[in-house]
């Protein structure tokens, strides 16, 4: 078999709730998680004589997002009624944007282990949101609360090919639309959702194959896992000389597979026409102009000062700069600490495995954090102490450099003690110091261990290190 | 009695003031006219006595306290039963609807209400407003006051026979093709479809939001410009209302171009030929500018009006599911229960006018059909609007005859020469108003059509006293 023969392609369509208090079309609140049927009226619940009218603060933001993905913005917009019959949708039709999208041509900068590549947007257009079908026992039920919030969907051309770069791609997008403020992006809340559209061909090959749809998918990793799944299943098909479908599947998050919907049996007709009861508009320069320069610091821009300023790693300051809180929540950390890249390893490989990451919270205060840094910084604590600190730290707001003095957790620097322990640990472990002596260098790491346990963990290895490779070194003639 | 009914909403008032007859009492001889004749005329689905009566009170204690809310306080009308009406039912005269009570008002219904008007009821429409002589209600059969066997036109018959037959002061309607100022004419009352944009449509059950326009009907042109003018204006609700000033009554002699294409032989009936005819003369001894214009692409026009109409209707139509409102039929499977809740909902013309209208949008007769519908919409407008570039005004029939026959056959080409008369205006968006100018031989009115440049409304009303009156019978009623 071989698997390496294919090559995945892969094009998202994300949905993005706008950040708006009122619905795109009425002035209906948008709060998340009211009781069902509470934000609701007969304009959203398409109730017979309702007519729309349009969110300005919703294009405001539609046209921010567009800004900010580099694209070029329409002078001419039209809402058009998208026509499907479905119960959480009321209308019988969806007021989105065909022929006149809002933005065009974007693109957006993706980096991965492999590197960093430009992604295309194809459009991004604007649209209203759908009610939600709660199925019971005694059978489904529709929630209105959510039709008629304001969406952005978002098209990325087809140029996407592996797991992780989907991820990067989401992860770089939430990015963009959370620092311009057009979306809370929350997956879990289901105010950010993707689409994937994937197709396997043979390496080399220019032609598209035929693509399966999987669809809302609500996290960053059910994204990533979805697309690996359904990389695996196409390949596995193509490998046993199988068809590819044409079909729209679901990803299972207890199996981790994607189960078919529906087939498609030729492509939907949406017999769209526009929806007269909105204005077309027309986008005036100056307005474009006044809304360019509103526009706050992208992921992009804030990657490189970052980089810059606190001489952090270009793939370190990617990952901080893509979420607004967590860089945010870096800054102000790195502001009080001499230790700008010490700051970064302690939050990315500690501290983020334990902070919610959607939207980014810490538990542990950012000039907390900063003092932890600077205590590893400047030497008075090493790394293991750090990390048990910083356990206690998330439970309770207390100065990890208090807490190390009254605990005695500071580290031994002193040479003197930390001779004589050298020393003590040396004649307790006379097998391994033969073994060192007689060539076995690896023996120097038990005598390593052995000093760390007997400081009870403080011992600055460093100079721990140093003061047993000068022991050892000695003649042993003089014991 | 009957000249009690009949008198014109500014001798209403006056009366009111002068403590001559009270908003209450008016309102219950409103009630017992329609108690004694809508048996015959079937203008009304629902009679609201008691919350006219209430809010007839309610006038009458406004004005005792000096606290009038201008000429329409307490003044009885109707609405077309398309219009949303709190809690009172609202059925579009259709099995869908008909037990659906709104949670709101229409726009027009709250400005109506803030001015004071009081509401009777509601009044017979052709289901979803499809139709031309209200007989595709399901509801109900309205007559023409003129003539039992004839019917009322439509598909706002109802709104029309209640001001002929005296069941209502005026009353509202809404005109997407002709809908008001047909059936104006074949009861021999004034109908007014006004500029698209000028009156809000928040409220009214579209049959095609491009062309919907909320109108009045009134016995009297004064009426008609009173009741407008509490409706006419931006509202937030519907954003394509617009605050355009009506535009001024120009103080030279009037130009009017005559449509020629009714005066060929065939085109119209005899009587409304020689109506035609007399107007010009008429206003051309008044002193007035004639001109002779043709209609603008005539072989096209309707075609695209009935591709506009149908596809747009097909769409809002789609809402009637059985899921959250209307007539809902049990069924296993979500299919089913669309399929059974519409095919039991909706009537034949209906069903015709949806599977038309959805197949103008699907695959590529979007594109053949809708598309050059469009096409040829705004080359309407372009036409007319050139048209009135050198005319103040445009005179043509209002209908090529008086009222048919109910249950009458028509023939594809005489459906084709009514609507002719009236979809110009909608397609363009300009106001049009059906004035009546007389009876023919059989004593049914007759009705001329004046169609102006937008927001011209004003000077529509004014002109038609040139053609009015000297040929109009409406006491004879």
């Amino acid at each position: 078999m071989d698997e390496t023969r294919y090559e995945a392609v892969i094009g998202l369509e994300v949905h993005a709730e706008l950040k708006t208090a009122s619905k795109i079309f009425c002035s209906c609140r948008t709060d998340f998680g009211a009781p069902p049927n509470t934000q609701c009226c007969p304009v959203c619940m398409g109730l017979p004589g309702a007519l729309p009218t349009l969110n300005r603060r919703a294009m405001e933001l539609a046209i921010l997002a567009g800004l900010a993905l580099d694209g070029e913005i329409a002078e001419k917009m039209r809402f058009d009624r998208k026509q499907y019959a479905y119960p959480d949708l009321p209308k019988a039709y969806q007021i989105s944007q065909d022929k006149y999208p809002l933005c065009r041509n974007g693109r957006l900068r993706i980096r991965t282990e492999e590197g960093e590549r430009e992604i295309r947007i194809l459009r991004l257009h604007v649209e209203e949101d759908a009610g939600k079908l709660i199925h019971t026992e005694a059978g489904t039920l529709v929630d209105h609360n959510r039709s008629g919030i304001g969406l952005i969907e978002i098209v990325s051309a087809p140029e996407l090919h592996t797991p992780e770069e989907v991820s990067a791609y989401l992860r770089a997008l939430r990015g963009v639309l959370q620092a311009v403020g057009a979306s809370d992006c929350r997956m879990q809340e289901g105010s950010m959702r993707c689409d994937v559209n994937l197709s396997l061909r043979k390496r080399g090959e220019d032609t598209l194959g035929v693509r399966t749809e999987i669809k809302n998918l609500n996290s960053f990793s059910f994204a990533e896992k979805a697309v690996r799944y359904e990389i695996e299943r196409q390949t596995a098909l193509l490998l046993a000389g199988e068809r590819i479908e044409s079909e729209t599947r679901r990803y299972n998050e207890a199996t981790g597979r994607t189960d078919l919907m529906r087939r498609k049996e030729s492509s939907e007709d949406y017999r769209f026409l526009p929806e007269v009861n909105l204005p077309v508009l027309h986008l005036l320069p100056e307005e474009l102009d006044r809304l360019r320069k509103t526009l706050p610091e992208l992921p992009q821009e804030r990657e490189a000062r970052m980089s810059k300023t606190y001489g952090i790693s270009p793939n370190d300051a990617a990952f901080l700069a893509a979420d607004p809180e967590l860089s945010a929540y870096f800054e102000a950390a790195a502001k009080q600490t001499s230790y700008p890249v010490r700051l970064c390893n302690l939050l990315l490989c500690e501290l983020l495995r334990h902070c919610p990451s959607d939207p980014f919270s810490s538990p542990v205060r950012a000039e907390r954090f900063a003092e932890l840094t600077e205590l590893l910084g400047e030497g008075s604590i090493n790394g293991t102490t750090a990390k048990t600190l910083l356990a206690r730290m998330l439970h309770e707001d207390l100065s990890p450099r208090l807490c190390a003095e009254e605990e005695g957790l500071l580290q031994i620097r002193d040479p003197k003690a930390l001779t004589e322990m050298a020393e003590a640990v040396l004649r307790e472990n006379a097998r391994a110091v033969r073994d060192y002596r007689s060539g076995k260098t690896a023996a120097l790491r038990a005598l390593q261990g052995r000093l760390m346990a007997k400081s009870g963990g403080r011992a600055d290895p460093v100079l721990g290190e140093r003061l047993l490779l000068s022991l050892l070194s000695a003649s042993p003639s003089e014991e | 009695m009957q000249k009690l009914l009949f008198r014109s909403i500014r001798e209403h008032a006056a009366a009111f003031s002068g403590g001559e007859y009270t908003s209450e009492e008016l309102t219950r001889a409103f009630l017992r006219q329609i108690e004694t004749v809508d048996g015959r005329v079937g203008a009304y689905l629902t009679v609201d006595a008691e919350g006219a009566l209430l809010a007839a009170r309610e006038a009458d204690e406004r004005r005792r306290r000096g606290e009038s809310l201008g000429p329409l306080d307490g003044i009885p009308y109707a609405v077309k039963d398309n219009f949303c009406t709190k809690d009172l039912r609202t059925t579009c005269a259709s099995r869908m609807l008909e037990s659906y009570c709104p949670p709101y008002d229409a726009e027009a219904v709250c400005r109506l209400r803030r001015a004071g008007a009081v509401l009777l009821g509601k009044v017979n429409l052709d289901e979803f407003a499809m139709g031309s002589s209200t007989e595709h209600s399901a509801l109900g059969r309205t007559r023409n006051p003129y003539g039992e066997d004839r019917v009322a036109g439509g598909s706002s018959g109802g709104s029309a026979a209640a001001v002929a037959a005296g069941e209502c002061v005026f009353s509202l309607g809404t005109d997407t093709g002709g809908s008001i100022r047909q059936p104006a004419a074949f009861c021999g009352v004034m109908g007014l479809k006004p500029t698209y944009g000028a009156i809000s449509r928040y409220g009214v059950i579209a049959l095609a939001s491009s062309l919907d326009c909320v109108g009045v009907f009134s016995r009297l042109a004064e009426d008609g410009e009173t009741v407008l003018s509490a409706l006419v204006g931006r509202d937030e609700k519907d954003m394509t209302t617009l605050d355009v000033p009506p535009s001024p009554i120009p103080d030279r002699p009037l130009r009017v171009a005559v449509v020629t294409d009714f005066l060929q032989e065939g085109m119209v009936s005899d009587d409304v030929r020689a109506c035609l005819l007399a107007a010009v003369s008429l206003l051309r001894e008044s002193g007035l500018a004639i001109g002779e214009v043709t209609l603008p692409e005539p072989s096209m026009a309707l075609a695209a009006y009935s591709v506009l109409t149908s596809a747009e209707a097909a769409s809002e139509l789609g809402r009637y599911d059985g899921v959250r409102y209307g007539l809902s039929r049990a069924a296993d499977t979500l299919e089913r229960l669309y399929a059974e809740s519409r095919g039991e909902g909706f009537g034949r013309e209906v069903k015709r006018r949806l599977l038309f209208g959805t197949y103008a949008l699907t695959g590529e007769n979007r594109e053949t059909l809708y598309d050059r519908a469009r096409r040829v919409r705004l080359a309407v407008k372009r036409a007319m609007e050139e048209i009135l570039s050198s005319y103040d005004l445009i005179l043509s029939p209002a209908t090529p005859t008086s009222a048919f026959l109910a249950n009458a056959r028509r023939t594809p080409a005489e459906m084709y020469r009514s609507d002719l008369c009236t979809v110009y205006a909608n397609l363009a968006g300009l106001p049009s108003l059906a004035i009546p100018v007389g009876v023919d031989r059989e004593g049914l009115p007759l009705a001329l059509q004046l169609t102006g440049a937008a927001f011209s409304e004003p000077l529509l009303y004014r002109a038609s006293a040139l053609l009015e009156g000297k040929h109009h019978g409406r006491d004879e009623i």
